[in-house]
């Protein structure tokens, strides 16, 4: 029930948090949230602490951190470089 | 466990992430919140391998899986980050979002594959460790992620042309999902009642190819220009797929992570519905295209009276003129047009006119993606406005240029309640001086609607690619004005 309260917490945080963002930045919004959502690679760490892991949970997690390295990675790069380019008009301007 | 270093790293990471979150909501703060989430990411990851190495002592962890991840999985999305093109980051928002969503599965999967062997002999997974709730988050983790994946596939399918981007609508659409919803439900039982270890690892991977399967049959039905709702959507997906994993693991960190980018997808969604005057439902059930295009087919009749120009004629009404709005649509990054749309913007304002880009909000294939190709060509971010700030303008503006956009300046939405796009909020343009319309032929928009617009008295069309005919008119505005 403890993890529900929390969860339940974040989304109206959440909600709080966003609402009123100007439509320039929903695309870098939307980029940063997907890099945000590679989190699970704590999930994917923290399940390969058992030892005598069959090949089924090694496969799992490779996959997992795989999968979760592009989101974070790529997310959080590619959202940096369409704000660098918002950001760099005023100055040429 | 409870004091161990490596939550307080994550408390201090999830307070990193909000923060983040806020400031990337400004435009002014959006690069340090972006980059503030990416500290906080990093200090997630040295949290998990603290936390891993200390449950671990002397067990010696495999650590080259799990830097071959890593190092495979960084090397893809830096790799995919540097390259993408601005016109292309629809498809780039969709591959992220199902890899999202594919991480949850397999974090899932893993997790059942290293914890089932440990089930006391004769116990079910709900009954030997975690209990109903633990097993609902399971299935609806694999369940979510899995549709998150291949939704987010053919999403990008649609994007790039690779499959059609009609509505595909087929008979028993809707019994047929539901059908499999209630099969996930069964297996659900199955997995945390009814089997033991070896069979519940096999079913679990069974709900899995259920919910990559329901992924494709949901999306498969929505049309190309309910993308963005679609897109929105899945990311918030992805972002709920994680907190359920974040249930299942019992970790604080990934179920408010997970519930922000819930949070942040919904509200998006929320808003492109809104823009397109369409309930979440009536998207998510499918078909628009299709029905649309069967009540105007009665409508089809032709265009009357529509004028048409070239480049030239264009340069010739731009001499001199003191205000211009250009309006992009997805024919602008189809055109790859947004470069030269800015030079002639450039040019016309040194010509002492005033110039400014109207943006729908659903225009283009994403939320934001007018914004982000107008910013990849230095379009001052103060030029960009927002529908109900420049509708007013429209009358008192000489020419408004709409650059492959349709649907959205259709002036049916506002005087003909029998349209299928009635009650659409639109851009106004129909009230300026003069409208040229650049745009390859007549047909119609996504919603399989004629555009009174096109046989207005002031509007005329330029049947051209958008890149091609202002490249032109251009040339011929700096011959005549510059010699």
């Amino acid at each position: 029930m403890m993890e529900l309260t929390i969860f339940v917490l974040a989304i109206f945080l959440g909600f709080e948090l966003i609402t009123k963002v100007p439509p320039t930045l929903h695309t870098p919004l939307m980029s940063g949230a997907n890099a945000i959502s590679g989190i699970t690679i704590v999930g994917a760490l923290t399940c390969a602490y058992f030892t005598n892991s069959p090949f089924m949970a090694n496969a799992m997690g490779f996959l997992a951190i795989a999968t979760a390295s592009i989101n974070v990675v790529g997310g959080f790069m590619v959202t940096d470089r369409m704000l660098t380019m918002f950001g760099s008009k005023k100055e040429e301007k | 466990m409870g004091g161990a270093w490596f939550h307080v790293a994550y408390l201090v990471a999830i307070v990193l992430f909000i923060f983040g979150i806020k400031r990337l909501g400004k435009v002014r703060t959006a690069k340090s919140g972006n980059r503030l989430a990416a500290l906080a990411m990093l200090l997630v990851v040295i949290g998990a391998v603290g936390e891993l190495d200390a449950r671990s002592p002397g067990q010696g962890v495999d650590w080259s899986w799990i830097i071959a991840g890593a190092v495979v999985g960084g090397a893809i999305g830096a790799f995919a980050a540097k390259k993408v093109q601005m016109t292309e980051m629809p498809e780039m928002v969709a591959l992220f979002n199902g890899s999202g969503g594919a991480a949850s599965v397999f974090v899932v999967l893993a997790f059942l594959a290293t914890r089932l062997p440990d089930l006391p002999e004769g116990a079910s997974l709900a009954r030997g460790m975690g209990g109903w709730d633990t097993t609902l988050a399971l299935a609806l983790s694999i369940l979510v992620g899995g549709v998150t994946l291949t939704g987010s596939v053919v999403a990008y399918a649609k994007l790039s042309g690779k499959v059609t981007s009609d509505a595909v609508v087929y008979n028993l659409q809707h019994p047929i999902n539901g059908a499999l919803i209630l099969v996930a439900l069964g297996l659900t039982v199955l997995i945390g009642w009814v089997l033991g270890p070896d069979a519940a690892m096999m079913v679990s991977v069974i709900l899995a190819l259920l919910a990559l399967g329901l992924g494709v049959l949901l999306v498969l039905p929505i049309g190309g220009a309910d993308m963005p709702v679609v897109i929105s959507l899945l990311n918030s997906y992805s972002g709920i797929a994680a907190a359920m994993t974040g249930f299942v693991l019992k970790s604080p960190v990934l179920i408010v992570s997970g519930a922000l980018v819930g949070a942040s997808g919904l509200i998006l969604t929320n808003i492109m519905c809104k823009a397109m005057n369409r309930s979440l439902l009536s998207v998510l059930l499918g078909g628009f295209g299709q029905t649309a295009g069967a009540a105007s087919s009665e409508d089809a009749r032709e265009y009357s009276d529509v004028k048409s120009v070239g480049p030239e004629e264009l340069a010739m009404m731009l001499e001199g003129v003191s205000s211009v709005i250009f309006v992009p649509g997805y024919g602008l990054a189809v055109a790859q047009a947004q470069h030269v749309t800015r030079e002639l913007g450039d040019f016309l304002e040194a010509q002492g006119a005033q110039v400014k880009y109207a943006i729908h909000p659903v225009a283009g294939r994403m939320p934001g993606h007018m914004n982000v190709l107008l910013a990849e060509a230095s379009v001052p971010y103060e030029q960009l406005v927002e529908m109900d700030e420049i509708n007013p303008e429209f009358k008192t503006t000489d020419v408004v240029i709409v650059l492959g956009a349709n649907d959205v300046v259709n002036p049916a939405a506002l005087d003909d309640p029998q349209s299928p796009l009635a009650g659409m909020p639109i851009l106004n343009v129909h009230e300026a001086r003069q409208v040229i319309v650049v745009k390859r032929s007549l047909s119609p928009g996504y919603a399989g609607v004629r555009n009174p617009l096109f046989e207005a008295d002031n509007a005329h069309m330029l049947f051209s690619d958008a890149k091609v005919a202002l490249q032109e008119t251009l040339n011929e505005l700096k011959e005549t004005v510059g010699a």
